[in-house]
């Protein structure tokens, strides 16, 4: 029998280094630029390809929050090294910040949505700030508590709206600002981070992730660098909590919910961890099929965890990162 | 005078005793050796004088200062900072990303990095030259590749280059020759004699004693964290305790 | 009086729980999201061929314990040990697949308070004033002869020294030819007939429902954490402390704040002592 091996090929731009091209034609800018082109023009279009559906014109909005929880995990557990199990948690204080804002205070919702992104994050980073010592597990236990946590207060304490929650939150104007305000702030999240995490300061975080003792001894306060990406993460995490309350005119207990942390992991391990897009491209998959699977109540967690594990044990790597290989490289069989 | 003063350090895990009651002083701009058998404390020295673990008791003073306590990354930013025994660059980035980090810090941002570059934000240029100034060939691949894949000998390179670009005045080395073959480490020390003509401290904790002594002006020898020995190589080789810790004892 | 005594039987129940996870854990490193999931699942297990099998009452608690530890050996066989070693992907596996199992039962109809399983020996018995079913008793009967079964087991058997190798030093463990990935599945049957027994015994005091899944994965962890993780000892003492910590909490606040209180524990034991009570140096460097 005829041996063979598969062979890998690089394709297009010779690349030196990660970010460093040398462009010398209109084809090769456009190998570049057509799959981030491909994304946004998408993600622009979708609301009006959508617009004899209405009811999946919503699912857009609930897609793009989860995506923006999913990049605020990837970022985090990706590039910080601190995983962080309860997405819930930002989503949780966001929404209820914004409902406090609007809806107690009287402050109009463009002002609400940014300032209590700002208020959580600040909030959630508080939080995390005695735990970012922790390591590994000990992080995560801890920030999967922490959702359980807020939902124990809230009803134990009856505040907030106790178990009701709080109601008569603004409403967004009109159904296209709806659709793209969520879509314009993924996108600038998205790109946003992708920028970050490759300039100075993303390197610092990325070094931290990979071992933080050299970075101490590099005279650089690791809990500090850990602290920016918290609330870097929480600012966005909350971000979509706000954005949230004020789509469904309510802030409750639900915000807290484990949908808000399963999905999201699952979103990143399905899309691929590490690559920011990964999480977009993961809840683009998950979140039209949970819509698919609402008549099954309940199920869809079971049917989310079940692809999260089949993902972690025989495609780790995830699909953008298969796609970005098969992008890049061509494989043949060749004869030994 | 002396840069480094250490007094009486002592540390110990639950009841064993690590250091005990450790002493000495490390001139400026000479290379000061430290020597001794496994688990005689050396590395546990390294760690609770550039602050990575708390000491029982005694003192640390760096140019007068009591530094004693402190966090590691406010001794790193006073200019004192260490190489690992094992190595620990960041694997995901490339080599000389890695030094992004120590560039990025307060310190080499307030008076550039080694030679004073990259104050501006020019810090991937002053990286490359870093390197380059530390052995590896600019217009080769090897400085852009990720850190995952260099070799043994390059990546001691890397832990010092990381050391450099914080611009130091006292390095601690953690057996920076160990693992290396003999030609690597020909071309390490003339890089350790051109660190020692800049004027920097260079504490080196070490098992290759014959390449040691060819650049230690001073070495001091540790057997289960207490001080045995110091002063010129010779007398410490000499020195009947030196020789019983190394050899065993003759009634063995 | 009341206090003392309610308080000592819930905190043995709650050990009783709780060494499941600290088994797992302090054999394979891995914390065991799913053992609340296990607990829950032998429960209605149990219910279902007692209620729709018919079958007696040993049978099927045997059967569903059995059940149990097969669940368990088959998430290390299928799941862990494809993914040993990224601690990360171990965590976020055994949640994901402890979420599966539970929201699955929820979802196949374990909904309501429709579902109990019949206690063992019904009666009780007035001890110091204090009426104490003979359930709860035996709650505690069994929980010590789980204690005295495990300290003969690992004292004793060959097995059990082998356990105590792999949780002490893991690779000295494999080069004296102790195969790390079997006894991890030995940990994980024992840890999930902990749980299994557990359940059998516990849920006749009240009624099967899903959340006692998350209850009792928070308490396992509360306590496992407090006591630091691993050891065994510690466990015992911070179950000790969180079981009178609840009992306190029912008499003076209300039952809301149970779980706030084992919240609030494990996250001020973290942030004080990552180390919890008795855990070793080795794991404090773990840790931060």
């Amino acid at each position: 029998m005829q041996n063979k091996r598969r062979e890998r090929i690089d394709r297009g731009i010779k690349v030196r280094t990660d970010g460093l091209y040398a462009i010398s034609s209109f084809k090769e800018i456009m190998y570049l630029v057509f799959p981030r082109l491909l994304l946004i023009g998408g993600f622009l279009l979708l609301p009006i390809v959508l617009e004899l559906a209405p009811y999946w014109k919503r699912v857009i909005n609930i897609l793009c929050v989860y995506a923006i929880i999913a990049i605020s995990f990837d970022f985090l557990a990706n590039f910080v090294g601190l995983v962080c199990l309860g997405g819930g948690l930002f989503v949780g204080v966001g929404g209820y910040f914004s409902a406090i804002l609007n809806s107690y205070l009287k402050i109009p919702i463009f002002f609400s949505i940014p300032l209590s992104a700002l208020l959580g994050g600040i909030f959630c980073t508080l939080l995390f700030l005695p735990c970012l010592k922790l390591r590994g597990v000990y992080f995560a236990i801890v920030t999967l508590m922490y959702p359980l946590l807020f939902t124990r207060i809230i009803e134990a304490l009856n505040i907030l709206g106790g178990t009701n929650g709080i109601t008569g939150l603004d409403s967004f104007p009109n159904q296209h600002i709806e659709n793209y305000l969520i879509i314009l702030i993924l996108l600038i999240i998205l790109f946003g981070l992708r920028r970050l995490v490759n300039e100075d300061i993303g390197l610092v975080m990325r070094a931290v992730k990979d071992n933080d003792q050299s970075v101490k001894a590099s005279g650089i306060n690791v809990t500090y660098i850990k602290s920016i990406a918290v609330f870097i993460a929480s600012f966005i995490g909350c971000l979509s909590g706000a954005y949230l309350a004020h789509l469904y005119m309510w802030a409750g207990l639900s915000l807290f919910s484990l949908d808000f942390s399963i999905l999201p992991i699952a979103a990143v391990t399905v899309g691929g961890g590490g690559s920011i897009v990964g999480a977009v491209v993961g809840s683009l998959i998950l979140v039209p099929l949970s819509e698919f699977l609402r008549f099954f109540g309940t199920f869809r967690i079971v049917i989310y965890s079940l692809i999260l594990v089949l993902f972690l044990v025989l495609k780790s790597e995830g699909i953008m990162i298969y796609l970005t290989r098969k992008y890049h490289q061509f494989e043949r069989w060749v004869d030994v | 005078m002396s840069i480094l003063v250490v007094e009486n350090l002592t540390k110990s895990f639950g009841g064993l005793k690590a250091l005990n009651a450790v002493s000495f002083e490390v001139k400026e701009g000479e290379v000061f050796g430290i020597i001794g058998p496994n688990g005689s404390g050396k590395t546990t020295l390294i760690n609770c004088i550039t602050g990575f673990l708390k000491v029982n008791s005694g003192k640390v003073f760096y140019r007068g200062k009591d530094i004693t306590g402190l966090p590691p990354h406010k001794i790193a930013l006073m200019g004192i900072t260490r190489t690992f025994q094992i190595m620990r660059p960041y694997y995901s980035l490339p080599a000389f990303k890695n030094l992004i980090v120590p560039l990025w810090s307060k310190r080499a941002t307030k008076l550039g990095g080694w030679r004073g570059g990259g104050k501006h934000g020019d810090r991937d240029t002053v990286a490359v030259d870093i390197l380059e100034e530390i052995g590896f060939e600019r217009d080769s691949k090897v400085p852009y590749k990720p850190a995952s894949v260099l070799p043994t000998g390059y990546l001691k390179r890397l832990e010092l280059a990381r050391c450099l670009a914080l611009r130091p005045d006292v390095i601690f080395c953690d057996e920076i020759f160990s693992g290396l073959s003999v030609s690597e480490i020909a071309g390490l020390l003339p890089l350790i004699e051109k660190l020692k003509i800049e004027g920097v401290t260079l504490i080196m904790v070490e098992h290759r004693l014959k390449e040691l002594f060819k650049v230690a002006d001073r070495v001091m020898a540790l057997q289960f964290g207490e001080k045995i020995a110091e002063g010129d190589y010779k007398d410490v080789i000499e020195h009947p305790k030196v020789k019983e810790a190394y050899l065993g004892s003759e009634e063995v | 009086m009341q206090i003392f005594i309610y308080g000592l039987i819930n905190s043995i129940s709650l050990s009783l729980v709780a060494l499941g996870f600290t088994l797992v854990y302090s054999i394979s490193r891995i914390p065991n999201f799913a053992h609340g999931a296990l607990y829950v699942a032998t429960g209605y297990f149990a219910w279902i061929l007692m209620n729709l099998f018919h079958f007696n009452y040993f049978i099927s608690a045997i059967l569903s314990v059995f059940l149990s530890c097969f669940i368990g050996a088959m998430i290390y066989r299928l799941v862990l040990i494809k993914i040993r070693g990224m601690e990360i992907s171990e965590v976020i596996a055994t949640y994901a697949i402890g979420l599966a199992i539970i929201e699955g039962l929820r979802w196949g109809g374990l909904r309501g308070a429709t579902y109990t399983l019949p206690v063992i020996v019904p009666g009780s018995i007035e001890i110091f004033g204090v009426i104490v079913d003979y359930q709860r008793l035996f709650a505690v009967f069994v929980g010590l002869v789980i204690f005295l079964f495990f300290y003969i087991f690992i004292k004793f058997t060959k097995t059990g020294l082998a356990l105590k190798g792999i949780a002490q030093d893991e690779r000295a463990a494999m080069m004296l030819g102790i195969d790390s990935d079997k006894m991890a599945i030995v940990s994980f049957i024992l840890g999930s007939a902990i749980a299994g027994i557990s359940a059998l015994i516990i849920f006749p005091l009240g009624n099967i429902v899903v959340e006692a899944g998350y209850n009792v994965l928070v308490f396992s962890i509360a306590v496992s954490i407090i006591g630091g993780l691993g050891s065994w000892l510690g466990a015992v003492i911070a179950s000790f402390i969180i079981g009178y910590a609840q009992i306190l909490t029912e008499v003076f606040l209300s039952t809301h704040y149970q779980m706030v209180i084992a919240l609030l524990a494990i996250i001020i034991t973290l942030l004080i002592r990552p180390s919890g009570l008795f855990g070793k140096q080795k794991e404090l460097e773990e840790r931060v």
